[in-house]
């Protein structure tokens, strides 16, 4: 009976709510696939945080203190969707920082320039956006409306580092190479943000019939390439593949064949940053344990107060 | 009925720029003029702007350092959020001062090209935090000290700093709130929270001399300037109520009204203005 | 003495996005004390101009209907077409109605 309420829910594209009856496999999927995603907000302070005692002007730093705060933010909406399913989120960090659950791979690269920060606004974030509008939709109620309100805050991280690309393009010749060379770098991780190819992606069949996931892995790196080729053009830098040229029968455009052997190195933890990141999201944890305590025993000791 | 959701209510505005950082919200100077007033030395005022901004501005930066290392993720957004006021002052402040100062110095100019001695900051907002407690206590002590001082500077003769007051009281109310309500619970939590917090006390206790030692700047500029001595009642009657909740004691050791700066601040400075310096004609 | 807790309990966050609206719940966050979980609420839901009030409260204390309860609580009104204004017939020439 409950499962055919779920499956009929599912079937007039409405959303399934916490208490609703689910199988345990959307749950489990479900729990796992937010958890990820907010490890991967949170992970993903990092590369750029590295930058925000060190950036070159006031208003940069100020722009970027607010968009790594809002990844903060943005962890924090989707552990509290997480939640609702019954996972707890210190388990949650557990499991992060212990290895067992993973991140988004695009964050183990190191962040070497200023001009990292524009390139991960407009390609990671740019990415990050075409897997995310979908998500608006998915059929997980609270998962959708954290999806939104990220959504919608997102629009102004993918500008800022457009923004600064193009400053720093208008800038001293050395500023130029700068912004080349971080495109170099992020191009070909960002294409992998959209992870393996379809015929490698054994839970996309099931997460399309959940309506947890509306297109398929390949189909969003295809819409990420069209879209970012002008925007390339504009900016005035060249994307590092030499196959990439417009298709005319198909509409799209054709780009290179993607090194799958460094995705998967990079997340079986082999990434240039990947143990740096965990130990830097462990220490945090660690060195804040006390803090914590220390709250809840207050707390303790109001409430024995009588008031 | 979509009128009663949270989520349409954030989206029914057709004006993208509500969601682009630092458009579509209020101007603070919208309005106010800018002439300096009558009868103030010029070089007084910009002085006396960088005192202020350059206070905010090495805090925010102590406040940076601690972004991915919040205790909680709550607190991540806390600490930013407090950064951020702080740099926004920082930035309201050196711009006045720029004016000011009538060299056609702008912000960054002044955050990023001045030399160590030529920051005015207090010495309180320069060390470095070793742990949470730190971080709280300086944080505490900074603000209920500003909080009195931008209270008093919203009626300054400058129309500029007024509105610079005016604006920051609301912030640095809040500030002050958070560092309250985490000196409670860190001094009346756990055995050893309550002797970190103590601990971060006792740290930065002997620099808040020079928060009350009255400045000659100040002094030049009557009714522009806020004297600090005039502070001290309002600080010491706020910290004793704080320290009672928490269950601290008010450290004993002598505060110094020592000015000047230590080498932690060439740490700071070589952080924050080494990029842009190593890029001469830069534009970011 | 009842065992410390070193976890924060939950709290659900409700928001009044403006004047004139309801409080809408937007999410949860986790605090040691109510005031604690105010100023979270604070930082994380309001911070570009969302809200003019917050409500917080801890999420144990929500008593909820149930999926299950559906039809006992909710089937009833479904038959109840009268209380909606368009159950009312009235000629598009009536203004005003």
């Amino acid at each position: 009976m409950s499962e055919q309420v779920f499956e009929a829910t599912i079937a007039k594209d409405q959303r399934i709510e916490p208490r609703d009856w689910m199988p345990d496999g959307y749950r489990k999927t479900m729990i796992r696939q937010i958890a990820q995603h907010a490890h991967s907000e949170i992970i993903g302070m990092q590369p750029e945080g590295a930058w925000i005692t060190r950036a070159p002007s006031l208003r940069r730093k100020a722009i970027l203190l607010a968009k790594v705060q809002d990844e903060a933010g943005h962890g924090l909406y989707l552990y509290s969707a997480a939640e609702t399913l019954g996972a707890d989120r210190g388990d949650l960090t557990r499991r992060l920082i212990e290895g067992r659950q993973k991140y988004s791979s695009i964050f183990n690269y190191p962040t070497l320039t200023f001009a990292d920060v524009g390139v991960i606004g407009w390609l990671v974030d740019g990415a990050a956006i075409c897997n995310q509008v979908p998500l608006c939709r998915s059929s997980f109620g609270p998962y959708a409306r954290a999806m939104i309100r990220i959504c919608k805050e997102e629009s102004f991280h993918q500008r800022q580092g457009y923004e600064l690309l193009m400053t720093m393009m208008r800038g001293t010749p050395a500023q130029r190479e700068m912004v080349q060379d971080a495109v170099n770098r992020w191009w070909w991780p960002s294409l992998m943000m959209f992870g393996p190819p379809d015929g490698e992606s054994p839970n996309t069949a099931q997460s399309m019939a959940w309506k947890i996931k509306r297109h398929t892995n390949d189909e969003l790196r295809q819409r990420f390439v069209d879209m970012s080729v002008p925007q390339a053009e504009a900016l005035g830098v060249t994307l590092p593949d030499a196959d990439l040229r417009w298709n005319a029968e198909r509409e799209h455009y054709d780009f290179g064949e993607i090194d799958w052997s460094e995705l998967k190195r990079v997340i079986s933890g082999d990434g240039p940053m990947n143990a740096e990141r965990i130990a830097n999201r462990r220490r945090a944890d660690e060195e804040g344990a006390w803090v914590r305590e220390a709250a809840a025993a207050h707390a303790a000791k109001k409430q024995e107060v009588p008031a | 009925m979509s009128f009663d959701d949270a989520y349409q209510a954030l989206t029914d505005h057709d004006d993208d720029a509500r969601w682009a950082y630092g458009t579509g919200f209020a101007d603070p100077l919208a309005g106010v003029p800018t002439e300096l007033p009558e009868g103030v030395d010029a070089a007084d005022l910009a002085a006396y702007c960088l005192m202020l901004g350059d206070d905010a501005l090495i805090l925010s930066h102590r406040l940076q350092q601690w972004v991915t290392r919040a205790p909680e993720l709550e607190d991540e957004m806390a600490i930013a959020n407090i950064a951020l006021d702080l740099l926004g002052q920082a930035r309201l402040l050196l711009t006045r001062a720029g004016e000011a100062e009538g060299a056609g110095r702008g912000e960054d100019d002044l955050a990023y090209l001045r030399e160590a001695a030529e920051f005015r900051h207090v010495r309180l907002v320069e060390r470095q935090d070793e742990h949470f407690g730190h971080l709280i206590a300086r944080l505490l002590v900074f603000s209920v000290w500003r909080l009195a001082l931008l209270d008093r500077l919203s009626a300054s003769r400058d129309p500029v700093l007024a509105a610079i007051g005016a604006k920051g009281v609301k912030e640095v109310a809040y500030h002050r709130e958070y560092a309250a309500g985490w000196a409670v619970r860190l001094g009346d939590g756990t055995p050893l929270s309550h002797e970190r917090m103590q601990a971060g006390l006792d740290a930065v206790w002997p620099l808040i001399g020079e928060l009350f030692e009255p400045h000659e700047v100040e002094q030049r500029l009557p009714g522009v300037a806020i004297d600090r001595a005039s502070l001290r009642s309002e600080f010491d009657a706020v910290i004793a109520q704080v320290l009672e909740a928490a269950t601290l004691d008010r450290p004993t050791s002598a505060p110094s009204s020592e000015r000047g700066h230590g080498p932690e601040l060439a740490e700071i400075l070589a952080e924050m203005q080494g990029l842009a310096r190593a890029t001469p004609g830069g534009v970011w | 003495m009842s065992e410390i807790k070193h976890e924060w309990p939950l709290y659900e966050v409700f928001v009044r996005a403006k004047r004139g609206l309801n409080h809408v719940h937007v999410g949860s966050l986790r605090a040691a004390d109510p005031e604690m979980a105010l100023h979270h609420a604070r930082d994380l839901y309001t911070r570009r101009n969302e809200g003019v009030s917050i409500w917080v409260v801890q999420s144990d204390d929500i008593v909820a209907s149930g999926p299950d309860d559906k039809d006992a609580f909710f089937g009833p009104s479904g038959d109840k077409a009268y209380r909606h204004p368009t159950y009312y017939a009235i000629p598009d020439s009536v203004p005003h109605i």
